[in-house]
C-alpha cells in the first residue's frame, strides 16, 4: 500500500455547496469537530451558480402565503411522489433558515418597508422567492462560507473522495486524493455527510459544471445505500443555446418571473396552446391577466410561462420539433417587450437581471433589453438521490446522511425553482444536527486495510494503462447517448440500447489510459469520475425502464399518459449481493389526514 | 471553422515553458472552450480551474495575452487570432502546475477579518429593516465572485510581495461590505490602519479596471474606507470628541 495521511474527525462532509455549508456550520455549532472537503475551491461549488431565489414562505410580498401553500404547490408540482414529511418539514422551517441567513450577513433585496422581497416564479402560487437580483445563489454560498471559517472546522479544498469505508454495516470514514499533490488521505469519522450536489455531466447539453458527475450518488450506493427517483432528471426549459459554446448556461426562470414571454418564430405565445387540467384553475386566460400578475396584482392568475418545468420544456421541444422554432432550434424568450408596458424598462431589466444581461451581451452580443434571447432545454437538475429518513437525513447504512442535490425526496417528481437553495438550508441544517448527534453517540469505527488498499488501486489504475483512448473521449461519447437516448422524451427501445451502450463505455472506460504524474492531472480525475458517471447514468436508465408512464419530468413516449399505479411508488436501487443494480418498487408512505387536507383545500 | 494557436505555459512550481497548441475555433468561442479542447483532445493532463463558464465562480481567471481576465468569459473574437494567444497563470500567487496557483493566502486572509455582527434585529420575528438604497450601496461589494483578479494586479502584492502587510483589494472590498452594512456594529477602523494596511494603497485604480464583475473599488471601497481611517486617526478634532465620548461611528 502506498502512503496516505490520516485526518479524524467527529462530522466529516463532503461536498462545500449550500447543503454541506449548511451541515457544517450545524454540526460545528453543536460542538463536535467537523471536517468539510471539496473537489473545488471553497465558495465555488454550484450553488454559486443558483440565480433565482430561495423559496420560503415569509409572506413579506403576499400575507395570504403560508407553509400550507408552500407545502401544496411542492407536493403539486412533484406530482405527489414526494416525501411529504420532507415537504411538510421543508416548507415548515425554510423562512426561519433565510431569516438566519441574515442574521449571517446575506443581504436581500428589499420591500418598500425594508424586508426581505420576494419574487414570483413557476409552481409557486405567491411570490416567494426571496433573492437578490439574479446572484442569489452567490450570497447564499458567501454568507454561509463567511459564517462558517470562524467556527473552527477544517476545510479541505481541493479535495476529492473516492470511496467511503465501512466497519461491518455502519459508516466508518472516507478515502480520498487531493488535486495538488495527489497524495491519498484517509478521513476517519463517526458520521458522514453527502452533500455532493447533482449528476448533470451525464448530458451533453447542461448546465452544470465539470464537478456535476454524481460523486456522491456513486460513493453511497457503493457503500450499500438505497437511492431513489433516479428517472426523474430536470431539464430547465431555458438554457443559452447560441453560440454552440455556450449551450446549455442557464436562463434564470426568474426572466420569466419578471414578465418575459415564451414565443414561436411566428410570435405565438405558445404556452397558451396547452395548459395542464391540474394547473387551469391558477393559469392565466390571457396574455393580459399573466402580464398584470408579474406585475403584483394579486387578482391575476399566473402565465402560463410560469407552468412547472417539466411542462413548459416539453411545450418548447414540441414547438422545435414541429418545425416553429428560432434558427438555431429553440424558441424566443422575450423580455426587451415589456418596453411597451413599462418606462424605464431597459434600466429595469438591467436591475433586476444583471447578470442575465451581462451573460447575453458578454457570452452572445445580444442586449436583451433590446433582443428577444434564443433558448432550449438544457440538463440541470437531478431530482433522485440517496434516500434518507426525511427527519434526520440519515441514509440506510448507519451513520451515513446525505443532504442537497445528492438526496432524495423533497422534490417527487420534478422541482419547482428556489426549492433547492431552501432545501439546502433546510436538510442541510437537519443533516448537520443529527450527523452530530450520531457523532455523539457512536465511537470511531475501525478502518479495513484492504478496503483502503482496494480504493487506491481503482484510483491508480488509469496509469496503469496505456489505452490509446483517453478519457475525455469516453466521457464525451456517454454525454452524446444519454442526451439521445435518455433525454427529455424517452422509450424502451432507445433505453434499451442506452443500457448496452453503457456496458460498452464501462469496458472503454475500464482501459482508458492517462498520462503525466499525479500531479493537478485532470485527465486522471476524469477517469476516476468517469466511473461515477456510468453508474449514475445506469441508474437513471434502469429506473427509467421501469417506470412505464409519464410523470413530471419523466416522460415516455410509449406510456404518455400517467398510471395510477405508479402514482403511489418510488423506484428503488441498491446495489445486489453479486454487485448488480437491483431496482424495486416501494409504496409511498400514506400521508396524514391533516396533510391530505392541506393539498384538498388547495386544489 | 479556423484554426488559432494558444501559447500556453506548462509547467510545474513556476519552472516551465510555454508551448503551442493549434486547434479549432470557431464562432462565439471563449478562451476556455480552447483551453478545453486543448485538454481534451491534446494535452489531457493541462491543469486548469474551471466551474460555472458562465462568470459567476471566479475559478478560471489568467492572463491573457498580459491582461488579467475570466478565461470563461473572454471571447476569442476580442482577441487579435493572427497571432498566437499565450495564457498564463496569476502572478501575484505561488505557481503549482500550469494555469494553476496556489491562492489559499486568500482564504486565510479573509478569517482574520471581523466577522459580521449584527445590532439586534429591528423586529420581534427576529428580522431586520433595510431600505434597498442602503442594501444597494453593500451588494456592490457583495458582486464579488473572488477571482483574485485584482489581487494579481495590484503592484503592493504583484510586485512587492507585502502579503503579509496588505490584505489586497478583495478584502478592502470585503472589509467595505462590512463596515457599510447598516446592520453591523463591529469596528474594523483600526484593523484597517493596522493588520489590513489600507495606507499602502496609492490608489492606482488597476484592481478596478480588472474587476469583471464591474466593482468600483477603488472609488465605492477603498477610498471611504481610507477617509474613515483619516478622520478616526489623523483628524484632531475628531480624536477629541472622541476622547470625551462622542465617537463618530
Ligand atoms: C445555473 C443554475 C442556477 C440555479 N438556480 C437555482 C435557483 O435560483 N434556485 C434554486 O433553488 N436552485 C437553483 N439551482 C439549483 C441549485 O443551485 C443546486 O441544486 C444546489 O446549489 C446544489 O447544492 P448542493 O449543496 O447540493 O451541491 P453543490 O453546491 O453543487 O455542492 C457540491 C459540493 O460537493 C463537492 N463534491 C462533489 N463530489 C465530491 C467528491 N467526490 N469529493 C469531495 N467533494 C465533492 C463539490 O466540490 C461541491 O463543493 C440552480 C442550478 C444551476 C446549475
Ligand atoms: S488602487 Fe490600491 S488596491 Fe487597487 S491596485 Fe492600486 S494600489 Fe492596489
Ligand atoms: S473585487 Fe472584482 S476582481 Fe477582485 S476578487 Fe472580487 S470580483 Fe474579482
Ligand atoms: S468558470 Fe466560473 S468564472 Fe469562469
Amino acid at each position: 500500500m502506498a502512503e496516505h495521511v490520516t485526518h479524524e474527525h467527529d462530522v466529516l462532509v463532503i461536498g462545500a455547496g449550500g447543503a454541506g455549508l449548511r451541515a457544517a456550520a450545524e454540526a460545528a455549532a453543536a460542538g463536535v469537530s467537523v471536517a468539510v472537503i471539496s473537489k473545488s475551491l471553497l465558495g465555488k461549488a454550484h450553488t454559486v451558480m443558483a440565480e433565482g431565489g430561495i423559496a420560503a414562505a415569509l409572506a413579506n410580498v403576499d400575507d395570504r402565503d403560508s407553509w400550507r401553500v408552500h407545502f401544496a404547490d411542492t407536493m403539486r408540482g412533484g406530482q405527489y411522489l414526494n416525501s411529504w414529511r420532507m415537504a411538510e418539514l421543508h416548507a415548515k422551517e425554510a423562512p426561519a433558515c433565510v431569516r438566519e441567513l441574515e442574521a449571517w450577513g446575506a443581504v436581500f433585496d428589499r420591500t418598500a418597508d425594508g424586508r426581505i422581497l420576494q419574487r414570483n416564479f413557476g409552481g409557486h402560487r405567491y411570490p416567494r422567492l426571496a433573492h437578490v437580483g439574479d446572484r442569489t445563489g452567490l450570497e447564499m454560498i458567501r454568507t454561509l462560507q463567511d459564517h462558517d471559517i470562524h467556527l473552527g472546522m477544517d476545510v479541505f479544498m481541493e479535495y476529492t473522495v473516492v470511496a467511503l469505508l465501512k466497519d461491518g454495516g455502519r459508516i466508518a470514514g472516507a478515502f480520498g486524493y487531493d488535486r495538488e499533490r495527489g497524495r491519498f488521505h484517509l478521513f476517519r469519522a463517526k458520521a458522514v455527510i453527502l452533500a455532493t450536489g447533482g449528476i448533470g455531466r451525464a448530458y451533453k447539453i447542461t448546465s452544470n459544471s465539470w464537478e456535476y458527475t454524481g460523486d456522491g450518488h456513486a460513493l453511497a450506493y457503493h457503500a450499500g445505500a438505497s437511492l431513489m427517483d433516479m428517472e426523474f432528471v430536470q431539464f430547465h426549459p431555458t438554457g443559452m443555446i447560441w453560440p454552440p459554446s455556450v449551450r446549455g448556461i442557464l436562463v434564470t426562470e426568474g426572466v420569466r418571473g419578471e414578465g418575459g414571454v415564451l414565443r414561436n418564430k411566428d410570435g405565438r405565445r405558445f404556452m397558451f396552446d396547452d395548459i395542464p387540467a391540474a394547473y387551469a384553475n391558477q393559469t392565466s386566460d390571457t396574455e393580459e391577466e399573466g402580464w398584470r400578475y408579474t406585475q403584483g396584482d394579486k387578482n391575476a392568475r399566473r402565465p402560463p410561462e410560469l407552468l412547472t418545468r417539466d411542462h413548459v420544456a416539453r411545450c418548447i421541444r414540441r414547438e422545435v420539433r414541429e418545425g416553429r422554432g428560432s434558427p438555431h432550434g429553440g424558441v424566443f424568450l422575450d423580455i426587451a417587450w415589456i418596453k411597451n408596458r413599462i418606462p424605464n424598462a431597459a434600466e429595469h431589466i438591467k436591475k433586476k437581471l444583471p447578470s442575465m444581461y451581462h451573460q447575453f451581451k458578454q457570452l452572445a452580443d445580444i442586449d436583451i433589453t433590446v433582443e428577444a434571447m434564443e433558448v432550449g432545454p438544457t440538463t440541470h437538475y437531478v431530482m433522485g438521490g440517496v434516500r434518507v429518513d426525511p427527519d434526520s437525513q440519515m441514509s440506510d447504512v448507519p451513520g451515513l446522511f446525505a443532504a442537497g442535490e445528492c438526496g432524495a425526496g423533497l422534490h417527487g417528481a420534478n422541482r419547482l425553482g428556489g426549492n433547492s437553495l431552501s432545501d439546502l438550508l433546510v436538510f442541510g441544517k437537519r443533516a448537520g444536527q443529527y450527523a452530530a448527534g450520531y457523532a455523539r453517540e457512536n465511537s470511531l469505527g475501525v478502518i479495513h486495510s484492504d478496503e483502503v488498499a482496494a480504493a487506491e488501486k481503482h484510483a491508480l489504475a488509469p496509469f496503469e494503462r496505456d489505452g490509446a483512448e483517453g478519457p475525455y473521449a469516453v466521457q464525451h461519447a456517454l454525454q452524446d447517448m444519454m442526451q439521445d437516448l435518455v433525454g427529455i422524451v424517452r422509450q424502451e427501445k432507445e433505453m434499451l440500447q442506452a443500457l448496452e451502450r453503457i456496458q460498452e463505455f464501462k469496458l472503454r472506460a475500464s482501459r482508458a489510459g492517462v498520462s503525466g504524474h499525479r500531479e493537478y492531472n485532470p485527465g486522471w480525475h476524469t477517469a476516476i469520475d468517469l466511473n461515477n458517471l456510468l453508474t449514475v447514468s445506469e441508474m437513471v436508465t434502469r429506473a427509467a425502464l421501469e417506470r412505464k408512464e409519464s410523470r413530471g419530468a419523466h416522460f415516455r413516449d410509449d406510456f404518455p399518459a400517467k398510471d395510477d399505479k405508479f402514482g403511489s411508488c418510488n423506484i428503488v436501487i441498491r446495489k445486489g449481493p453479486g454487485g448488480e443494480m437491483q431496482i424495486r418498487r416501494e409504496p409511498i408512505p400514506e400521508m396524514p389526514v391533516e396533510l391530505k387536507q392541506i393539498i384538498q383545500e388547495m386544489k | 471553422m479556423s484554426t488559432a494557436t494558444f501559447r500556453i505555459w506548462r509547467g510545474e512550481k513556476g519552472a516551465g515553458k510555454f508551448q503551442d497548441y493549434s486547434t479549432e475555433v470557431s464562432s462565439g468561442m471563449v478562451v476556455l472552450d480552447a483551453v478545453h479542447r486543448i485538454q481534451a483532445e491534446q494535452a489531457n493532463n493541462l491543469a486548469v480551474r474551471w466551474n460555472c463558464k458562465a462568470g459567476k465562480c471566479g475559478s478560471c481567471s489568467a492572463e491573457i495575452n498580459g491582461m488579467p481576465k475570466l478565461m470563461c468569459m473572454t471571447r476569442l473574437n476580442s482577441l487579435p487570432l493572427e497571432q498566437p494567444v499565450t495564457i498564463e497563470p496569476m502572478k501575484a500567487f505561488p505557481h503549482v502546475r500550469d494555469l494553476v496557483t496556489d491562492v489559499s493566502w486568500n482564504y486565510s486572509v479573509k478569517k482574520n477579518i471581523a466577522k459580521f455582527t449584527p445590532r439586534p434585529p429591528d423586529a420581534p420575528d427576529g428580522t431586520w429593516r433595510m431600505a434597498q438604497k442602503d442594501a444597494d450601496r453593500v451588494q456592490e461589494f457583495r458582486k464579488c465572485i473572488e477571482c483574485f483578479l485584482c489581487q494579481d494586479v495590484c503592484h503592493v502584492l504583484r510586485e512587492h510581495h507585502m502579503h503579509e502587510q496588505f490584505v489586497g483589494p478583495r478584502f478592502l472590498v470585503y472589509a467595505a461590505a462590512l463596515e457599510m452594512n447598516p446592520l453591523d456594529q463591529a469596528d474594523r477602523v483600526p484593523a484597517l490602519r493596522q493588520q489590513y494596511g489600507i495606507g499602502l494603497c496609492n490608489i492606482t485604480k488597476c484592481c478596478t479596471k480588472v474587476c469583471p464583475e464591474n466593482i468600483t473599488i477603488t472609488d465605492n471601497a477603498i477610498i471611504p474606507l481610507k477617509e474613515r481611517v483619516v478622520d478616526r486617526f489623523f483628524d484632531p478634532l475628531t480624536k477629541l470628541f472622541r476622547v470625551f465620548g462622542a465617537g463618530s461611528r
